[in-house]
């Protein structure tokens, strides 16, 4: 489970959160959605230790990241794996060398070890036979599951996913969501996903926080979003002339 | 000042959280060969047509019947030694291998790549920077060596191939007076600029922020940074240890 507690941010002088706080369960898919700058990558950066909050604190099962000494750090990092909007796969290694890449420099396994957990992690996102593939090789889609199985191959307690759809066709888009839910429910982990895609809300969206303009203005989840009172998350919601048409559809029946 | 506080905590950062030896050892072994081999061909063809030019436009230069030709090697080589291999060599180090390192790491922070290190524990810094620098300083005086020699060798074919002076007489030269000093006074340049080299470029491709164009920029900020830094190093060098 992961807390945060009141977590506020600014860059050059600029506040761009506003005292966020929120609990990400275990074994469910935690959603953080809002429009484009609203701050979501942002607050998905305070969370991982990439930018420090100036106010607040992160709690991974109980234990304060953010004013916790390096030693901790790295140990919660370590139990961290995250899909990066582009896949951040790295580009001088093949998708073998990519995804045991963690298991090199974090772990003491022997190779065959770690060959093994890398073809389960392969397989557990439905890619065989890429492993001598290059990044350049594969398919947008294929280099998000490549960042998944990355991210989890070192056993990792907690998925951090920032749009995962971003770029990809809507079929390919809904097979990632259902990966991300399978694995989270699978492994028992906590997974926190950014998105701004409402698709994802409705597939996997086991708890949603609604960011705007830096500030939480709403938490539920994909069954009580559409009876939200908030006039930004419903111009969020049904900026999409499909959810308009769905809206109306609904009205009428 | 406030870069040179940035570079210097960059410098900094390079020594904590570090990995294991072996870890380090695998990608200095990896950097060496695309810092140190790969620039063995550039390197041969600068140094050896230096070299020969040295030779024939010292030759141009010393017309007097009084000045004797072994004059000739005896320029090419103290010039060699003390300036072209270490200094002029690093220009072109900085051209090819400071380029290098900085697009490599702008690439890798604005496709997140660097980010993907940190989320997982590692100091991408120390990861990422240490064994380039680290395979610089072994690479780069190695690199001047081979320069310095394959320069004076360029004179010598340059030289007696049009007739400017004969095989005995360049060698004659060449081992002239020969000060040993000036192989160290160029060895302690040619550490001293691997190590501006390296990590000037690091440091400019290490916080690229942008896109396609901000690599090209911090690439290019790195050679011409790179080369500033060369040459005061260099006048430094020469005041303090000549």
């Amino acid at each position: 489970m992961i807390e945060i507690q009141n977590i506020s941010k600014s860059f050059d002088g600029k506040q761009i959160l506003h005292n966020i706080s929120g609990t990400f369960e275990k074994g469910r898919t935690n959603l953080i959605i809002g429009a484009s700058g609203t701050g979501k990558s942002v607050l998905l950066k305070n969370i991982v230790g990439l930018v420090q909050p100036d106010e607040g604190h992160v709690l991974y099962d109980g234990r304060d990241f953010t004013s916790g000494d390096k030693a901790l750090k790295t140990d919660v990092r370590r139990e961290i794996g995250m899909l990066f909007q582009g896949g951040a796969l790295f580009d001088s290694k093949n998708v073998e060398q990519n995804v045991m890449f963690p298991l090199n420099v974090l772990t003491k396994m022997s190779k065959e070890e770690k060959l093994d957990r890398v073809n389960i992690c392969l397989e557990k996102v439905g890619l065989e036979n890429v492993n001598k593939k290059m990044p350049s090789e594969i398919s947008g889609g294929m280099k998000k599951r490549v960042g998944i199985a990355r991210a989890i191959v070192n056993h990792s307690k907690y998925l951090f996913c920032d749009e995962p759809n971003s770029g990809l066709d809507p079929q390919t888009s809904i097979v990632i969501d259902n990966l991300i839910k399978e694995i989270t429910e699978e492994l028992s982990i906590t997974t926190v996903v950014v998105t701004h895609d409402m698709n994802s809300v409705m597939e996997i969206g086991d708890y949603v926080m609604f960011i705007h303009q830096g500030h939480k203005l709403w938490e539920g989840n994909n069954q009580n979003i559409f009876d939200c009172n908030v006039k930004e998350l419903e111009d969020f919601i049904f900026a999409n002339k499909l959810m308009r048409a769905v809206r109306h559809q609904n009205h009428t029946e | 000042m406030k870069s040179l506080g940035k570079y210097l905590i960059f410098i900094a950062t390079l020594f904590v959280r570090r990995e294991s030896i072996g870890t380090y050892v695998r990608l200095v072994i990896d950097e060496s060969i695309k810092i140190g081999v790969n620039s063995i061909f550039i390197f041969a063809i600068v140094s050896s047509f230096m070299g020969a030019v040295t030779t024939i436009q010292t030759a141009y230069n010393l017309i007097s019947p009084l000045i004797p030709n072994y004059v000739i090697s005896l320029v090419v080589r103290d010039m060699t030694i003390l300036e072209l291999a270490p200094t002029i060599m690093a220009i072109v180090f900085a051209g090819k291998v400071g380029s290098n390192i900085a697009g490599e790491l702008g690439t890798m922070r604005i496709t997140e790549q660097i980010d993907a290190l940190e989320v997982m524990g590692i100091n991408s810094t120390s990861y990422l920077v240490l064994p380039k620098i680290v395979a610089a300083l072994l690479m780069y005086p190695m690199l001047v060596v081979l320069a310095a020699f394959l320069s004076m060798y360029g004179g010598y074919l340059a030289g007696t191939l049009t007739g400017e002076i004969t095989g005995t007489e360049y060698i004659y030269g060449i081992r002239y007076e020969f000060i040993e000093y000036n192989i160290a006074f160029a060895l302690i340049k040619s550490v001293v600029f691997a190590f501006l080299v390296s990590s000037i470029s690091a440091y400019k491709g290490f916080f690229t922020k942008g896109g396609a164009l901000e690599v090209g920029v911090a690439s290019t900020s790195a050679v011409t940074n790179s080369c500033i830094a060369i040459l005061l190093a260099d006048y430094l060098l020469a005041q303090l240890l000549l």
